[in-house]
């Protein structure tokens, strides 16, 4: 067993404990159901905000986008106008694919060596990644929205038809939001990609683990509230709508396991800003992905450009003068 | 070199999948046992050419003593370069926060394929660096660190001795190729860490030879071979006494001439060895054909006879240094615009930074092709145009008479050179051109090609004879397919539109598919087009007899 994820599980264990526990045993839903989210929203938002004005104070001193396809160059040769794109169009398009479909990560591909007579290397098409990440990723949007039913009242139409979209394939049990499985699953390959794939374990620390299982945590206490065990609903709203409208209350018959619950969603949000979790930001900005491939058409500035000392043409020749008449080559001054 | 690995030793090696029993379980402990392995490096850089341009800490060292000898506070000079240059370029600031370490471009770079070392898979030498910008500059790592182990929780590690030298051992194990960013879902581009992270080094003076002694040849001489002005005349003087031998035809060039409609400036290496001088004698051929046919007046020049740019395998700074010629003896000559040789850095530079840097060239005009009419709306600003897509555009127009069958013993395929193909995507072009002057053409494998090719091993400065090995791990990838197209297809000729490619491809060719030469797009340009006057050529370029011509 491995350090790098005994820890980080032992970790997410503990703290969901800490919750249940809290609240069981102490009394202390005020402190787990009031005061850490208020914390926890605020240390996202402000952390949030934080990174992306510190990303945005940083220059963009050249345009480098990476560029995937043929460049526009003479009118008769066909232009990729998304991997290579030479407007903003064309790069609203590359950001909507790279956000949306994580283009990028569908060219993957797995390589391999045969050592033997021919000394082969393939690349195979390797789509479980893009699969695996997509579903984790939507289906975590899914039920971020779906939990907007606790915190809007009425409830809005656009969440109510998610709801139903998200209940429309019923594996055999009434009422199964599909969402809910399909993330706990994707997480599931993604950590064992992480402790399997070789490659992958090797570039993982603890600090890679630690999202996981707590997303893990986080489904898994879940699905357990809304499908094996009874939990208030009604009380549960009360308490979300009084924390939206600042009007906190806590409910009675509200159990350790939803604290514990949402305690490990408020470590998640509160983690966020400062972690790896901040390539939801990061993309958007990523200058390889969100610039035009057309500094060769339209100049572009660098706000931090200085003057640099350069060896000039006169100093150059004064340099080499005399071989220069020599051999026949022009100059500007002759002695 | 006796020392050197056969083919069949080199494969051995490789394994991907990292960690062997003997290895630490966590990557960041193997910092106390940097192993700088002969072969897999280059030599320090002499002083002397540190001391061209000015540049610090220039100082005899040696990359395998125990002792770097270091300016005291080398630490805080790090510290504060990192610092300056989060807020200089979002590119480092973004992929030093946002890797996910998803593992998706870790089997893409060709030094990985080639050598199985997992530090060289693109996320890990990033976070050789990654690493200590976490320790150093984030929330999480300030905190962590007071805690015993945790900066291991987060992977992060102090500035040592064993953590530079591991970063100048991998950051020069990366040939600054884009093929990892191409695959990474928010485009980290390891090269644009590996940039940054030699200028890093650089700030300690910690550069190799192969890249400080050109630049600082290129600084003072025009070019980075050192080329004296008339040694540089003679040699293209040379080129013309085979040429007319050849062909029948003078095609003496002009030079430094006031007044020319363009400027060319290729990169040096093309004046210097084979085979990059027979495509300096296809542009030599181009240029006669075109100032005999339509009156087009080319002029070289000795100050600006450099293309490539090992500035940028420096730093920003002198990137912009060395690039700074093009523009000054474009203004100095009074000419239209300027036209771009072969070569792949030079136009990554040229295209993504040159305007930007040295601009704007308000004294030269938007390019236009005088023969056909055409503008390059594409170089309005820089006004600067690739040699292919000036040649592409006058065989589309019907320009050029062209004798492909003077080609006829070729069978080729085209290597894309990575600044081209991921820093530019000039990718129809040549193949274009050389279409129209071969007709036997086949692609390697679509995985190796285009915006996924893989790099010849040997680019951005590390093209030096000490670190064969290396190298050939590195050319693996890119031999492999020509291999491939070799066997299926009868291919042997590797075309090509870099001067790195030129000297670096025949090596790679020797050791892995020994059948395959390396030529250059406008090598076969000038074979195939017909000059004005010639007499009935029996001879290609290299000399050798015509397709046909034996069996007479
Ligand atoms: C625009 C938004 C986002 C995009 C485009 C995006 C994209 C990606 C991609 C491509 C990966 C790599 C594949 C993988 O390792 O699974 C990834 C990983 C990950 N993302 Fe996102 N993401 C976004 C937002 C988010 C958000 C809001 C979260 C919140 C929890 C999140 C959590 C994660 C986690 C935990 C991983 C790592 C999975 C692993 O460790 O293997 N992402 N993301
Ligand atoms: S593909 Fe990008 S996000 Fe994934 S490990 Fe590589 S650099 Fe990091
Ligand atoms: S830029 Fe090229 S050489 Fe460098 S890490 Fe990426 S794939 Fe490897």
């Amino acid at each position: 067993m491995n350090q790098r994820y005994l820890i980080p599980l032992t970790a997410v264990f503990l703290l969901f404990l800490l919750a249940y526990a809290g609240v069981e045993g102490l009394g202390l839903q005020v402190v787990f159901g009031v005061l850490i989210p208020y914390l926890a929203i605020a240390a996202f938002v402000i952390g949030f905000v934080i990174k992306v004005k510190g990303w945005a104070a940083s220059a963009v001193p050249f345009r480098i986008p990476t560029t995937c396809g043929q460049q526009k160059s003479l009118p008769w040769i066909k232009q990729n106008t998304i991997d290579n794109p030479s407007t903003s169009t064309g790069v609203f398009v590359r950001m909507l694919l790279e956000i949306f479909a994580f283009r990028s990560l569908f060219r993957n591909t797995k390589a391999a060596f045969n050592r033997n007579a021919s000394n082969k290397l393939t690349y195979s098409f390797e789509i479980f990644l893009w699969v695996g990440a997509l579903a984790f990723h939507y289906a975590f949007l899914v039920v971020l929205l779906r939990h907007f039913r606790f915190f809007t009242a009425p409830v809005p139409e656009v969440i109510q038809t998610l709801e139903y979209l998200d209940g429309i394939i019923q594996v055999g049990l009434p009422g199964l939001f599909i969402s809910g499985p399909v993330l706990l699953l994707a997480t599931l390959f993604l950590l064992s990609r992480r402790i399997f794939d070789a490659k992958v374990s090797y570039i993982s620390q603890a600090a890679d683990y630690f999202p996981l299982f707590l997303i893990i945590g986080i489904a898994a206490t879940g699905i357990a509230m809304r499908y094996f065990t009874k939990v208030d609903i009604i009380g549960i709203k009360e308490m979300t709508m009084g924390l939206v409208t600042f009007h906190p209350h806590i409910p009675e018959e509200v159990g350790g396991l939803f604290y514990g619950h949402l305690f490990l969603v408020c470590i998640l949000f509160a983690y966020f800003p400062i972690s790896k979790l901040m390539h939801m930001g990061g993309v958007f900005l990523s200058p390889t992905r969100n610039m035009a491939n057309n500094t060769r058409a339209q100049r572009h500035i660098n706000p931090w450009n200085y003057d640099v000392p350069i060896h000039t043409y006169e100093q150059y020749e004064d340099h080499f003068r005399d071989k220069m008449i020599e051999a026949g080559l022009p100059v500007d001054k002759k002695e | 070199m006796a020392d050197e690995l056969t083919p069949d030793e080199a494969l051995d090696k490789i394994d991907y999948r990292p960690r062997s029993s003997s290895e630490p379980r966590n990557w960041l402990d193997t910092t106390k046992s940097v192993q700088i392995r002969p072969g897999m490096y280059c030599y320090a850089a002499k002083p002397e050419s540190v001391e061209t341009l000015g540049l610090p800490y220039a100082r005899e060292w040696n990359p395998t003593d125990e002792d770097w000898k270091l300016p005291e506070n080398w630490q805080e000079i790090l510290h504060e370069g990192i610092k300056e240059r989060l807020e200089r370029f979002r590119t480092f600031k973004i992929f030093m926060d946002i890797c996910v370490r998803c593992g998706a471009c870790a089997d893409k770079c060709h030094f990985f394929l080639g050598t199985g070392d997992p530090k060289n898979m693109p996320v890990l030498r990033a976070e050789l660096l990654r690493s200590i910008y976490r320790n150093d500059f984030t929330f999480a790592g300030k905190l962590l660190k007071k805690i015993p182990g945790g900066k291991r929780l987060l992977g992060s590690r102090e500035m040592s001795l064993e953590a530079l030298k591991e970063m100048w051992y991998y950051f020069f194990q990366c040939t600054e190729c884009r093929r990892c960013s191409v695959f990474c879902p928010y485009g980290i581009d390891t090269a644009e860490i590996t940039i940054i992270g030699r200028e890093l080094l650089n700030l300690l003076g910690l550069n190799i030879d192969w890249i400080a002694t050109p630049v600082s040849n290129c600084y003072q001489t025009g070019n980075h071979l050192g080329i004296q002005p008339h040694a540089f005349k003679d040699m293209l003087e040379f080129f013309v006494e085979d040429i007319e031998d050849i062909t029948g035809v003078d095609c003496t060039p002009e030079f430094q001439k006031k007044g020319a409609d363009i400027l060319f400036i290729t990169p040096s290496g093309d004046v210097f060895a084979d085979p990059g001088t027979y495509t300096c004698q296809g542009y030599l051929i181009l240029f006669k054909y075109l100032k005999d046919k339509y009156g087009l007046d080319v002029t070289w020049s000795t100050y600006a006879s450099e293309g490539g740019n090992f500035g940028f395998f420096t730093s920003h700074e002198t990137m912009k240094r060395l690039n700074a010629k093009m523009y000054a003896e474009a203004k100095r000559l009074g000419v239209k615009w300027i036209l771009g040789g072969e070569c792949g850095h030079m136009w990554r530079v040229i295209n993504q930074y040159m305007d930007t840097m040295n601009g704007p060239a308000d004294f030269l005009e938007v390019p236009v092709n005088p023969i056909t009419g055409t503008r390059f709306e594409n170089a309005a600003s820089t006004k600067m145009v690739h040699i292919c897509e000036f040649t592409a555009d006058l065989i589309k127009h019907g320009k050029l008479e062209l004798d492909k069958s003077r080609n006829a013993n070729r069978v080729l395929t085209f290597h894309d050179s990575c600044n081209p193909a991921r820093g530019m995507g000039l990718l129809e072009e040549p193949r274009y051109c050389i279409k129209a002057c071969a007709d036997e053409f086949y692609e390697m494998p679509p995985n190796t090609i285009r915006e996924q090719t893989f790099c010849c091993g040997s680019g951005a400065g590390l093209n030096a004879g000490e670190n064969i090995e290396l190298r050939m791990a590195g050319a693996l990838p890119r031999a492999n397919a020509v291999k491939y197209v070799h066997n299926k297809f009868g291919v042997n000729s590797l075309a090509t539109i870099c001067a790195i490619d030129r000297a670096a491809l025949p090596t790679m060719c020797e050791y892995w598919v020994p059948e395959v030469d390396v030529i250059g797009v406008h090598e076969l340009v000038g074979n195939a087009l017909i000059l004005p006057g010639e007499k009935e050529r029996t001879e290609d370029l290299r000399m050798e007899p015509l397709p046909g011509v034996e069996e007479e």
